[in-house]
């Protein structure tokens, strides 16, 4: 009967909380669009003011009607079929806005020399959206099925995961309208301003909160090792944030705000910040997703448990040393550009010890390939991921970053890895997760995915090497000298030249747009409900786990 | 070795968190911690400055708009960009730079020696449509830039907080901010004495062509012709001791 009264008690206390928060989420929106001293920050008052009127009404009808959201036994998986839907939504929002602007490299007419509508504002739109926005959400959602099953226990909270989702889609909004009006702090990949990136604070540390406590309470005796890369993910992650955006607002009912650290130390911040939002974000956080997707969808164990070990901590501790490589031959100290070179050449290893163990996994199962394009695609993701993790020390050696650097060739390098390996996991994981979600016993069109894989692969490789041949061809150009000893080329001359590989680049993206749009016709379908064209063709692992008896293992309800 | 000890970790969430917080954290403390306090960091070099009131709301516009995603402002030293740009960029030429822009892409020039290479005239056509004076340029136009009046209410405000984090703004230069932008932009000549002994080589006069009126665009041109031009290379010895 006490422990009765007690979680009684608990869940009035969250429900207080709950409704709490929300009402300070009121107060401050209110105060913010009244007496906001620029009209972004008042318009981004408005919108907080009504997300959370909106927050608090909900719950408060909920704590009303005494509904009971949830019975207590199952997973929390209402938070993670809305992950599934707001990854599709916005990866197909980014990939439109990066070949919009794509297209505007290739003709500058696209800009329509609008304030809002320019290069400079629509490109941190492009990269949060398809790194934050479709990343981060397939990173949370597939973290909060993941660590339930692999812990066999209900996600933690009541509220906290529905704040996650709704929270973190809330930055996204402010941060991406806050970058078409202007309002930026130049950080690559941190742009969003003090106030959202305060609130993005909060809604990661309830993240984390979420994450580690459905770890304590687990039925199993072991922490998978998918989980371990996604708290490492979430943890540093929460560390980079907050030390590369200390900053001092102008005035706290203002947009503007000046970045606590100056040139060089800035720059070495923001590089230890970049760079690791590739390791972290979109590798470890993505490595979390391959340690499970893959030997759950080649129905094999990972090929070694030892290689798990010595790839995680490896990984974790060599990657922050990267940063560096992004200053070659710039004003930062000469000892830090070598050691970061260093690292990044050493980082090789632990990063393909992580391929081998996923490739691997398929041993004993290689002819899925040719059958599931599911795990092809899961399995081109790590083979990607083994490429770019090859060509980026390649390119943190001095003397070829003295060439690559400031060209195309490092856009490529970053969208192999983030379109070969991010988007193509993220697109497998999405492939199996949602007949699994919304307990269908296939996917709607196996053929559909195998087209969604060849237009997309078709249009990756045009994407690559056309960024190839750009940057070498304008590295090689920028310090050509003629045979009198002078410069061969004006700037401009190799703007000139850049532009039919601008046009195939963006003809690459294209492609792989349309592909995601297949996926998002094909998972739609699926989700619906509507009768599968090629069950049969499907591996038995497609269906929902009730649909595969003999291996659902739910929860044990507690006593 | 006995794998089997790894469990400690896997046995326990708080264990684990721990482990991680200690391993990610080494890289980023030996890395970015010491150049806070060593002293060959950042050289020793005659001619720096503050912004100036204009210059910063330019410098402010700069970030806004996102030029930093086309245009480094940090020349490495190699043979070809010193020849192509000017001396290489030093440390100490963005030490009062909140945030950096060195950037991370050409897809236009360098521009950390854009500074008197091109007239303000030049600058005007450029912004307001680059193809008109580059007709092979792929740069977006700006012609809103010189519609729009500058908004300088709360500059003082701008170099204040700049203060807060480093940037050695004195009283003087706070006090008389808002009256240093219309001095600078042409509008007003008086007290040009003292403005100029607190901003040393900052240039005076109307940047966007039209007197009187503080567009944007003269707070972005006034940005783009300070460029690299303070410090004073005559004096500057890349072998001295300031670099041991």
């Amino acid at each position: 009967m006490a422990a009765l009264l007690e979680r009684d008690e608990w869940k009035a206390f969250s429900d207080f909380l709950a409704l709490g928060g929300a009402a300070l989420c009121v107060i401050i929106g209110l105060i913010l669009a009244l007496a906001g001293e620029d009209r972004v920050i008042a318009f981004h008052g408005c919108v907080l003011f009504g997300a959370a009127a909106l927050a608090f009404l909900f719950v408060l009808t909920q704590i009303i009607e005494k509904k009971e959201t949830h019975d207590a036994t199952s997973y929390a998986d209402g938070v993670v079929r809305a992950g599934v839907i707001a990854t599709v939504f916005w990866g197909v929002a980014g990939f439109i806005i990066g070949d919009v602007i794509a297209w505007q490299l290739a003709y500058p007419v696209f800009n329509f020399d609008l304030p809002w509508t320019n290069f400079g504002r629509l490109r941190p739109v492009h990269t949060s959206a398809v790194i934050f926005a479709f990343g981060g959400n397939a990173l949370m959602a597939t973290s909060f099925y993941v660590v339930q099953r692999t812990c066999r226990a209900r996600l933690a909270g009541k509220w906290s995961p529905w704040f996650v989702f709704w929270g973190y889609q809330l930055f996204l909004v402010l941060a991406a309208t806050g970058y078409i009006l202007g309002v930026t702090q130049s950080k690559e990949y941190a742009e969003p301003e003090w106030y959202v990136d305060l609130w993005l604070t909060a809604v990661w540390v309830a993240y984390f909160l979420v994450f580690i406590a459905t770890i304590a309470k687990r039925r199993e005796p072991h922490i998978y090792v998918a989980n371990w890369f996604y708290l490492a993910f979430i943890v540093t992650v929460a560390m980079l944030h907050i030390v590369n955006n200390l900053a001092v607002p102008v005035s706290l009912v203002g947009s503007k705000s000046y970045i606590i650290y100056s040139g060089v130390q800035d720059a070495m911040t923001q590089w230890w910040y970049g760079h690791n939002a590739v390791g972290f974000f979109l590798t470890a956080g993505f490595l979390g997703m391959m340690y499970y997707f893959v030997p759950k969808r080649a129905e094999r164990p990972i090929y070694s448990y030892r290689l798990s070990v010595v790839h995680f901590w490896s990984l974790i501790f060599i990657y922050i040393w990267a940063g560096p490589h992004h200053l070659h031959y710039s004003a930062l100290p000469d000892w830090a550009q070598t050691l970061g070179m260093t690292f990044s050449i050493i980082l090789w290893m632990p990063s393909w010890g992580g391929m081998i163990n996923g490739l691997m996994t398929l041993s004993g199962a290689w002819d899925k390939l040719r059958t599931d394009p599911v795990i092809r695609m899961l399995i081109v993701a790590v083979a990607f991921y083994g490429m770019s993790t090859f060509e980026g020390p390649l390119m943190s050696i001095k003397s070829v970053n003295a060439l690559s650097h400031y060209t195309d060739w490092t856009i490529g390098h970053v969208h192999s890895g983030a379109l070969g390996w991010v988007a193509y996991i993220t697109f497998g994981a999405l492939y199996c997760m949602v007949p699994w979600l919304w307990h269908r016993k296939a996917l709607y069109s196996q053929k559909l995915v195998e087209w969604h894989f060849w237009v997309s692969t078709l249009g990756i490789v045009l994407y690559i090497t056309s960024m190839w041949v750009s940057g070498i061809l304008q590295g090689l150009m920028w310090r050509a000298y003629d045979n009198l000893g002078f410069l061969e080329y004006s700037f401009v001359e190799t703007v000139e030249a850049m532009h039919p590989f601008y046009v195939i680049r963006a003809t690459g993206g294209l492609l792989f747009l349309i592909g995601a749009l297949l996926m998002a016709y094909n998972l739609w379908r699926t989700a619906r409900g509507d009768e599968s064209l090629d069950a049969v063709e499907q591996p038995a692992v497609a269906a929902a786990p009730e649909f595969r008896p003999g291996e659902y293992t739910a929860p044990v309800p507690a006593e | 070795m006995d794998w089997a000890k790894h469990e400690v970790f896997e046995k326990s969430s708080i264990i684990l968190l721990i482990g991680i917080l200690v391993v990610v954290a080494i890289g980023g403390l030996v890395e970015i911690a010491p150049l806070f306090w060593l002293s060959s960091t950042i050289e020793k070099v005659q001619g720096m400055r503050p912004y100036t009131p204009l210059e910063l709301a330019g410098r402010d516009i700069y970030v806004r708009e996102g030029c930093y995603l086309c245009h480094s402002q940090m020349i490495r030293s190699l043979k070809d960009e010193v020849e192509r740009y000017g001396h290489y960029s030093l440390a100490a030429e963005s030490m009062y730079d909140h945030p950096f822009q060195w950037g991370s892409k050409r897809t236009g020039p360098d521009l950390a020696r854009l500074g008197g290479k091109y007239s303000d005239e030049w600058h005007r056509a450029h912004m307001i449509d680059p193809r008109a004076v580059v007709p092979e340029s792929v740069m977006p136009g700006y012609p809103f830039l010189a519609e729009r009046e500058l908004d300088y209410d709360n500059i003082a405000e701008n170099l204040k907080v700049s203060a807060i984090v480093g940037v050695p703004y004195t009283e003087e230069m706070i006090e008389a901010a808002t009256a240093d932008v219309e001095l600078q932009a042409g509008a007003d000549t008086e007290g040009l004495e003292s403005f100029l002994a607190r901003y040393p080589k900052a240039q005076v006069r109307s940047f966007d062509g039209e007197p009187g009126y503080v567009s944007e665009l003269d707070a972005l041109i006034a940005y783009l012709q300070m460029l690299g031009t303070l410090v004073d290379f005559a004096t500057f010895d890349a072998a001295g001791p300031n670099l041991r």
